[in-house]
């Protein structure tokens, strides 16, 4: 059981703010934070890492992190971190990362078996691409056996099929080592794949909390389909027009009447969805 | 038949300077690295003041420093009985202040560059900050290590005019090389003169060379 009730004074791009958040996470929880840059997720995780002073507290199972007088170094708190640019040590082959944290040489081992990497665990980071520097973090993060596994946007910067393997691994290695983890994340497909609460932050103050279907299902009123796009073109065909839209990484074409291409601008972010065809009587 | 004791004087001086003041400068520079304290740039002015003042101006005030007739002259001569001036211990201190901001400066350079969250993954791994300087920071900046060491040491046998101030020209104890081919050119000794400086001039290229070489091809690596 993690209580976290901190506030930290931020001077962010948009001026003074405010980072106000109390949150309650029950063991073996996976949470994700989401919520616009700048809105204080990576602080969040860093006061939480104890990477950065805040006032407040925070208590993990009974013991105080932090509060009016005890703020636990960063080497204290057992806790492991993925930075989203992994911050390998570049001095040391992939093995010694891991064995660096504990000389643990079973767990290491086991940890590279499980994500594929024992192969390379004797090559130094820069030669290893960016999948596999990452999931080299995450194990790296693992070898201590943390109680609190923090996130920062670890996949952003791999290409999608990189991020569903990876996300498989970071499911199988949370639910194996029974870790309280917290994500940041932007991506809803991986948060709904991972997570068991969203938390959306808006200029450091929790804007929404729920279940990921609660939180990221937009669906409301009668649709049954509903996608925000943005309008990349409108293309004439003979009498009719059609709207071009990106939604996500797939482009679709939609066909518009005259009335609804007068409102529409290219780059516009519009939203694409339709209505039950079956009757309901009662 | 050349006396070479000047020159080995030169290179003991050099070496014995080279290794206090990366005693000394190392948690310096790891201290002005990693603060965002006020008094950072106060502390990097001062340690680069060496550069821009005239050698004679810092030579005068080591001297005044060190003299016996200074606060901290008499401590030393009434409590340990040393004297500092005009002898080889006096050359060490002069020295390491003279050549002090050629060994912190690149240290400093090298531990700004590095990925603040790499040190901060070994400070979350449980290790010490003495740890991640030696197992984490220093083997990833290993080009401004060998600029620094190498550098200061170049930069103590060049020296000429803090050591005339401080040590004088004693020969066997602070007649050092660029001090010997002073005096021979003064006493019109062009021939040794001759030997001595291309000697220096020879040394100083293959070091600096050396430097190079070795900080091109870590750039690659």
């Amino acid at each position: 059981m993690i209580n976290i009730d901190i506030e930290k004074e931020l001077h962010g791009a948009g001026g003074e703010m405010l980072l106000d958040i109390n949150l309650h996470i029950k063991q073996n929880e996976f949470i994700a934070i989401s919520g616009k840059s700048g809105s204080g997720k990576t602080t969040l995780l860093r006061v939480l890492a104890g990477l950065e002073k805040a006032d407040g507290k925070i208590v993990v199972d009974d013991e105080v992190w932090l509060d009016r007088n005890i703020s636990l170094a960063p080497q204290k708190r057992k806790i492991g971190f993925v930075f989203q640019d992994y911050a390998l040590f570049s001095n040391m082959t992939i093995i010694d990362n891991l064995l660096f944290v504990k000389r643990d040489m079973e767990l290491a081992n086991y940890l590279l078996y499980v994500t594929e990497l024992s192969e390379l665990k004797n090559r130094f980071p820069d030669s290893l691409s960016g999948g596999q520097r990452q999931r080299v973090s995450l194990c790296r993060a693992l070898m201590d056996r943390p109680k609190l596994l923090l996130m920062d946007e670890p996949l952003s910067a791999l290409d999608p099929a990189m991020r569903l393997k990876l996300q498989n691994e970071i499911l199988t290695l949370h639910r194996e080592f029974n870790i309280t983890t917290i994500m940041v994340s932007h991506d809803p497909s991986e948060i709904y794949r991972l997570a068991n609460r969203v938390v959306v932050l808006n200029l450091g103050k929790i804007a929404n909390i729920g279940t990921p279907k609660e939180v990221l299902l937009e669906t409301s009123g009668s649709q049954k389909f509903s996608f925000e796009g943005e309008l990349l073109d409108i293309v004439r065909v003979d009498v009719i027009y059609i709207a071009i839209v990106a939604i996500g990484q797939q482009i679709v074409e939609v066909v518009l009447s005259r009335q609804e291409r007068k409102h529409l601008r290219i780059g516009d972010t519009i939203r694409v969805s339709t209505k039950a065809f079956s009757p309901n009587i009662s | 038949m050349n006396d070479f004791t000047p020159f080995l004087l030169s290179f003991k001086l050099a070496t014995i300077t080279t290794i206090i003041l990366f005693i000394i400068s190392l948690p310096l520079a790891w201290y002005l690295s990693q603060t965002k304290s006020k008094i950072k740039p106060i502390l990097e002015a001062i340690t680069a003041l060496p550069i821009v003042l005239p050698p004679s101006v810092l030579g005068f005030y080591i001297l005044v420093g060190l003299s016996q007739n200074s606060p901290i002259g008499s401590f030393l001569k009434d409590n340990f009985n040393i004297e500092l001036i005009f002898n080889f211990s006096g050359l060490v201190v002069a020295s390491c202040v003279y050549s002090m901001p050629f060994m912190v400066q690149p240290l400093q350079s090298g531990f700004e560059s590095l990925n603040r969250n790499m040190l901060e993954a070994s400070y979350i791994a449980g290790k010490s900050q003495i740890v991640t300087i030696f197992r984490v920071a220093l083997p990833n900046i290993k080009p401004a290590l060998l600029t620094a060491t190498i550098i200061t040491f170049a930069h103590t046998i060049g020296e000429f005019g803090v050591v005339l101030m401080v040590g004088g020209n004693i020969p066997n104890e602070t007649k050092v090389a660029s001090v010997a081919i002073y005096e021979m050119v003064e006493t019109m000794d062009y021939g040794s003169a001759h030997i001595y400086s291309a000697i220096m001039v020879i040394i100083s290229f293959i070091v600096l060379l050396l430097v190079y070489l070795f900080n091109n091809r870590k750039r690659f690596y």
